[in-house]
């Protein structure tokens, strides 16, 4: 196997406006995330040649493109839901590796808070096409109960417990106060997530993450001119994929996803082992979603993560490190997520997160999980 | 029944002896006649070795419960006086595993590997739902 271990690097990073954005459509959040992550890396819209897009509507790298006016080299609109991005940046490696453009953009947004509050809602899951949607949708089979699904499964073979998936949550949010862009800042506590409303048993609202409107962009270019700009590279070291399904139903056994092996990738492509990771952004729709990343990831073995966690392991100061934005629990979350566990990595590495900078951040690693536990994908950042 | 807002599958042709035995509130399955595994759900060549010489059979309806969930939030408006409803996935005798709802059962005696058997409920003219109620202790 080919290795794109320092191949390209990821330069510029942005996020657009977040949070509550009702007066912005999804295209002018895409344009401004953008145009920031250029103005961050110190290029041109001129300078890109690759274009990667994922989003809830249809055919996204052309949509992008021409609202953009980029007429791309490359293109991959790979969807596998929020995991879309960390693809992305596999492709884009790979495709400036093998030559055959410079500057990748990967972009994403969606204004899934203003939406719901306007009153669109996709009514063409009413009438599931689809053989995976026909067996599923008419039970009133969703996103939350799917996952409520592989958390009620994890505690029965494991005895993982509420309080336990809690402690994530908690976490999430300590590093969510330090970062001033994060939707819910203040403190809660684990009796709060468990005294929150049930939504679907044994997930609580507290166990579940933010609706928001919120955009993001990264430009990854080779290796030659990443050098040269204005911040320090981010290297890309390694990098992996999968999936294992659609509906939660297909899922071949709900306490295991493709972590395992799109993490196994990442960690072989990096040279890396988890004992290197100084850093973990992982993806956090659910508490239960990060629990079994923990797992499938090689950060501590199947069926312990609910004691991995336990005592705040993973907040500020904690000795594991993990979604140090506030995550999609606490921080923004428009739907899918994985681009933000990248713009947070890259400036982790750069050392420019202030009052949550993790000191001494050299290796951070990013895992996106999309749909129902559906696809994994895995990226190792680290700097000179 | 016409009001019945909730989704309904839109039936094709590898699916439609499914719902049709369905109706007729009866469970049948795909079974591959070369390597011998039932699949669900319902396609025209098998999952597992890539054949297409395919039977349908009548399945006895038991299974148990692999996991399951009280959904307290409706995931479409139509939902909403169900609420809350039992979300599960069945493991059947045959090795395969479906979506469904657990019914005639109280909340708080859920448990994994609990028995079920399968009961139909009749949502409209067209589409009968196999669902699951744990089975009657003899
Ligand atoms: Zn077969």
């Amino acid at each position: 196997m080919g290795t794109l271990t320092k191949k390209a690097a990821i330069v510029g990073v942005a996020e657009s406006d977040c949070g509550i954005v009702p007066d912005k459509s999804q295209m002018e959040l895409i344009a401004q995330a953008t145009s920031r992550a250029l103005n961050d890396a110190g290029l041109k819209k001129s300078d890109i040649d690759g274009l990667c897009c994922s989003g809830i509507f249809g055919l996204a790298t052309m949509e992008v493109g021409e609202y953009l006016n980029i007429q791309p080299r490359f293109t991959d609109a790979t969807h596998a839901g929020g995991a879309s991005f960390e693809m992305h940046v596999q492709h884009a490696a790979a495709a400036i590796a093998a030559g055959i453009c410079h500057t990748v953009l990967i972009c994403y947004a969606a204004t899934t808070y203003s939406d719901r509050k306007r009153g669109v809602f996709l009514t063409a899951l009413n009438e599931p096409t689809s053989s995976m949607a026909q067996f599923e949708m008419p039970y009133g089979g969703w996103l939350t109960g799917s996952y409520a699904l592989a958390a009620q499964r994890h505690m029965y073979q494991y005895g993982t417990t509420s309080e336990q998936l809690a402690e994530i949550a908690v976490a999430t949010r300590k590093w969510a106060s330090l970062n001033p862009l994060a939707m819910m800042r203040t403190p809660i506590t684990i009796a709060d997530v468990i005294h929150s409303p049930m939504i679907c048993s044994p997930l609580h609202l507290l166990d579940c993450c933010l609706v928001t409107d919120a955009g993001g962009a990264i430009i990854v270019t080779s290796a030659e001119r990443a050098r040269n700009l204005r911040h320090p590279p981010a290297w890309i070291l390694g990098c992996g994929e999968s999936h294992s399904h659609m509906g939660i139903s297909s899922m071949p056994d709900l306490t295991c996803t493709s972590a395992k092996i799109s993490g196994e990738a990442a960690f072989k492509m990096a040279g890396l082992t988890a004992k290197d990771i100084d850093v973990a952004e992982l993806y956090d729709c659910f508490t239960i979603t990060v629990l079994l990343q923990l797992e499938d990831l090689g950060f501590c073995r199947k069926g312990e993560g609910g004691f991995f966690v336990t005592g705040q392991t993973t907040a500020p100061g904690g000795k594991f490190p993990m979604n140090t934005n506030g995550g999609g629990l606490s921080f923004t979350h428009s739907g899918m997520y994985g681009i933000f566990l990248l713009i947070e990595a890259v400036r982790q590495l750069r050392g420019t997160c202030g009052e949550r900078q993790v000191p001494g951040a050299r290796v951070v690693l990013c895992n996106g999980i999309g749909v129902a536990l559906s696809s994994s994908s895995t990226v190792i950042l680290g700097r000179d | 029944m016409v009001d019945y807002k909730k989704p309904l599958p839109a039936i094709h042709e590898e699916t439609r002896p499914f719902w049709e035995k369905a109706k007729k509130h009866e469970l049948w399955l795909q079974k591959c006649r070369d390597c011998g595994k039932f699949r669900f759900y319902p396609r025209s060549i098998c999952p597992n070795c890539f054949s297409y010489n395919t039977e349908w059979s009548r399945v006895s309806g038991r299974g148990k419960i692999y996991s399951f969930t009280v959904s307290n939030r409706p995931p479409l408006q139509a939902f909403q006086k169900d609420v809350p409803y039992c979300l599960a996935l069945v493991d059947l005798e045959e090795g395969v595993r479906m979506m469904t709802n657990i019914v005639e059962c109280q909340w708080e005696d859920l448990k994994i590997d609990m028995p079920v058997e399968v009961v139909f409920e009749d949502v409209t003219p067209l589409i009968s739902l196999p669902k699951f109620r744990p089975t009657p202790v003899i």
